[in-house]
């Protein structure tokens, strides 16, 4: 039986929760930022090396494809616990929210490549042929047509990864990883305070949507086709 | 007249090993400076091919193609965005890029181009007044109609100066009114710069308008290349 009445929540320690949203959304936006940085440049790569791409080559795609491939199919929580030893290379800890960090960077890199490698085959083929037959080099190429015109679409990504990410901070929590991940398990599940539970739910319902809204705004705002 | 454009036994074959197919098979003619020079054919004769081997959008598998006095169906990948920016082109689809204004449509050749031609930003805004739309340096390609596209993308393929316009199918996408005027618009560039331009299509009505000499291309041969009233001339006299 699920023991919950709606004044329960006053009762919260407010302090507690605060910290908890700081956490998340500093793993979160950290966590999402790192990613982007790897992912763009790799799905870059995927779309240029692909068969009829600017840069042709099929091992650098089939390489590149395969890893991410692979990497996409570990769950989050397993790789989590996989790259603790890493994770201390670099943190020096394997617990709390900065050194979640590390996982979440690297869990969401392969799947936001593979967003961005889709929004950049949105691209008519005609413009490359037409910025080509303008004497256009392969890197202008990327760099003044791929990107500019895939902008508003690579904007849109955000919304999706960022929600993604957030879902993964969650099971963070479980792993020592802070924020609502771990309040909510520490107190919801642990100790049986189901009012703890149902504000990090509230919480992480209304990050979402402010995420998704700042998102489609941002999408409304630069789109021009 | 000077030749613009030489093509000798240009051949280009498809597919490697097994099956091939062979688009286009030995042609040979050239274009002379300041003509309008049509290439008509049916779809899959091989005319887009062949416009796509002038800039080397396509490279030939045999033959040449002299273009100021330099054998350009030989160099390699790493010299022809300099060639090609000596060619301005335009396509069916206008190829407009959707996330720019009409002027830096415009502004985008001179971005992009490694050519010593590059002209200043005021000659776009020359040539937008040239095509009719300088009320509309401000607006996105989407709200263009497609005759405002094309012109949109004539101004842009002049940008660098060419010597020579390559026009794919410029005005099948346009309705009737849209493709005429689209055709006095090339027909007066042509005239005032004295370029040369080189039109394929597949439509009788666009060749005896603003051609000099057609080309006849089926299934990868030119059949005949012949003159079409000749209007400099007539003007001439």
């Amino acid at each position: 039986m699920f023991d919950f009445t709606w004044s329960d929540l006053w009762s919260i320690d407010g302090d507690m929760i605060w910290l908890a949203i700081r956490e998340t959304l500093r793993m979160t936006l950290l966590s999402a930022l790192f990613a982007y940085l790897i992912a763009i440049p790799l799905g870059i790569l995927l779309v240029v090396t692909k068969k009829g791409g600017i840069y042709q080559n099929r091992p650098i795609n089939i390489i590149l494809s395969s890893v991410i491939n692979i990497m996409r199919s570990v769950p989050f929580i397993l790789l989590a616990i996989f790259v603790i030893p890493l994770t201390r290379q670099i943190i020096g800890t394997a617990l709390g929210s900065t050194a979640m960090i590390v996982p979440l960077t690297i869990a969401a890199t392969p799947f936001i490549a593979r967003l961005i490698e889709n929004a950049l085959l949105e691209l008519d083929k005609g413009l490359i042929e037409a910025a080509k037959s303008m004497g256009a080099s392969r890197l202008k190429i990327i760099y003044k047509l791929y990107l500019p015109e895939c902008l508003p679409s690579i904007v849109l990504t955000m919304g999706i990864s960022t929600i993604t990410i957030l879902g993964f901070t969650a099971m963070a929590g479980v792993l020592g990883g802070g924020g609502l991940g771990q309040v909510a398990f520490d107190f919801g599940y642990a100790r049986f305070e189901n009012a703890v539970l149902v504000a990090c739910i509230i919480i992480l319902v209304l990050i979402t949507q402010i995420i998704q809204g700042l998102v489609f705004i941002t999408y409304r705002l630069l789109n021009k086709k | 007249m000077g030749k613009a454009l030489s093509v000798q036994n240009l051949s280009k074959e498809f597919g490697g090993g097994g099956e091939k197919f062979t688009a286009l098979d030995n042609l040979t003619f050239d274009v002379k400076c300041g003509e309008i020079f049509g290439i008509m054919g049916q779809s899959g004769a091989g005319k887009s091919t062949l416009i796509r081997c002038l800039n080397m959008l396509e490279r030939p598998t045999g033959g040449k193609i002299i273009f100021n006095d330099q054998n350009i169906a030989d160099l390699g990948e790493w010299h022809l965005p300099k060639i090609r920016a000596q060619f301005g082109m335009i396509f069916q689809n206008f190829n407009l890029l959707a996330q720019r204004n009409v002027l830096k449509n415009i502004y985008f050749p001179l971005e992009v181009a490694r050519n010593k031609n590059t002209e200043t930003k005021a000659r776009a805004r020359e040539l937008l007044e040239l095509v009719g739309l300088s009320d509309k340096c401000k607006a996105y390609p989407r709200t263009l109609s497609g005759g405002q596209k094309q012109r949109v993308a004539i101004a842009r393929a002049l940008v660098n100066n060419p010597h020579i316009l390559l026009c794919d199918e410029p005005t099948s996408a346009l309705d009737s009114s849209c493709s005429a005027d689209i055709l006095n618009l090339l027909k007066s560039i042509n005239e005032k710069f004295n370029l040369t331009i080189i039109i394929i299509t597949h439509d009788q009505y666009v060749a005896n308008e603003i051609c000099d000499r057609v080309a006849i291309i089926e299934k990868g041969k030119i059949t005949e290349i012949k003159k079409i009233k000749n209007r400099k001339e007539a003007k001439d006299v």
